[in-house]
């Protein structure tokens, strides 16, 4: 069953990447991507992380899309780009960089075994739950979280900042 | 139970998609999207480490991962809205304005 259910999730996570990637229409990149956020926390359930597949819902498929189908409706972008429209030197380039990132991970990847502890099933589980991860975070990391804070305020008043019309240069045209 | 290497290679692979978007994509939106599949990319294995290990410093890194990638988000498509009010195009081949 946790099998079947991990290799489900495994198949619809990097089918809809290809997807978001391959796809003209940029809403229905977005619309992908929000599919494989999804699937990411269906990733986290089967690694017992309650916490982080509900918050992966919230702040991606929630809150970060939201924003991204906000600004593709303001910019008002459809049918942009021929994705592969005649194969150049550069997509070669990209391809071939990509292999060799996917072969570098995959080495590393094969390069782990030996280190892990033994669990049993009931201390993996205990690791993910709300009450630990809590109790660390505001413990140990009470002060990265709260730099966190400060982080996101500073980054939406810089957002407004930046999104904000021109007033200079206006000002100068009248 | 699934061994880890399998959730590593999952990963891997979405990481590396991401990376090809990124590279042959001229979209900045989608651009941008490609990059938010890599952290969630990232994130699995770390999950994946985490869980195995016993340890719950991972999903502590994931959770301040997902909040640097809300700011990171955030400010990168209010840069994107201003590149298009300026230039009329969010077509990342065009802008070109630092270029030699």
């Amino acid at each position: 069953m946790e099998t079947f259910f991990f290799v489900f999730v495994a198949t619809f996570a990097i089918g809809t990447a290809l997807a978001m990637v391959l796809s003209k229409n940029t809403v229905n990149s977005a619309l992908f991507l929000i599919m494989h956020m999804l699937s990411v926390s269906g990733f986290y359930l089967t690694l017992n992380a309650q916490f982080l597949a509900v918050i992966q819902i919230l702040v991606y498929a929630g809150a970060i899309m939201v924003l991204f189908l906000f600004v593709i409706m303001v910019l008002n972008m459809d049918e942009d780009e021929q994705i592969v429209t005649r194969v150049n030197f550069k997509q070669i380039f990209a391809l071939v960089i990509t292999l060799v990132v996917f072969a570098q991970l995959l080495y590393i990847a094969g390069d782990y075994s030996g280190i892990l502890p033994d669990l049993s099933q009931q201390e993996m589980i205990a690791v993910g739950t709300v009450e630990a991860i809590g109790d660390e975070l505001f413990t140990t990391f009470l002060l990265p979280f709260e730099a966190t804070a400060i982080l996101l305020t500073a980054a939406v008043v810089g957002a407004m900042l930046l999104a904000q019309k021109n007033v200079n240069v206006e000002d100068e045209e009248e | 139970m699934i061994g880890l290497e399998w959730y590593l290679g999952v990963s891997a692979l979405l990481f590396v998609i991401g990376v090809l978007g990124v590279l042959t994509r001229k979209n900045a939106i989608v651009v941008f999207m490609c990059v938010e599949l890599m952290l969630s990319a990232v994130n699995i294995s770390l999950v994946a480490f985490s869980s195995y290990m016993g340890d719950v410093h991972g999903m502590i890194l994931v959770f301040f991962v997902l909040c640097v990638a809300a700011a990171e988000a955030c400010v990168g498509l209010a840069i994107v809205i201003a590149i298009y009010r300026n230039n009329i195009t969010a077509d990342i081949s065009k802008i070109n304005l630092l270029r030699w």
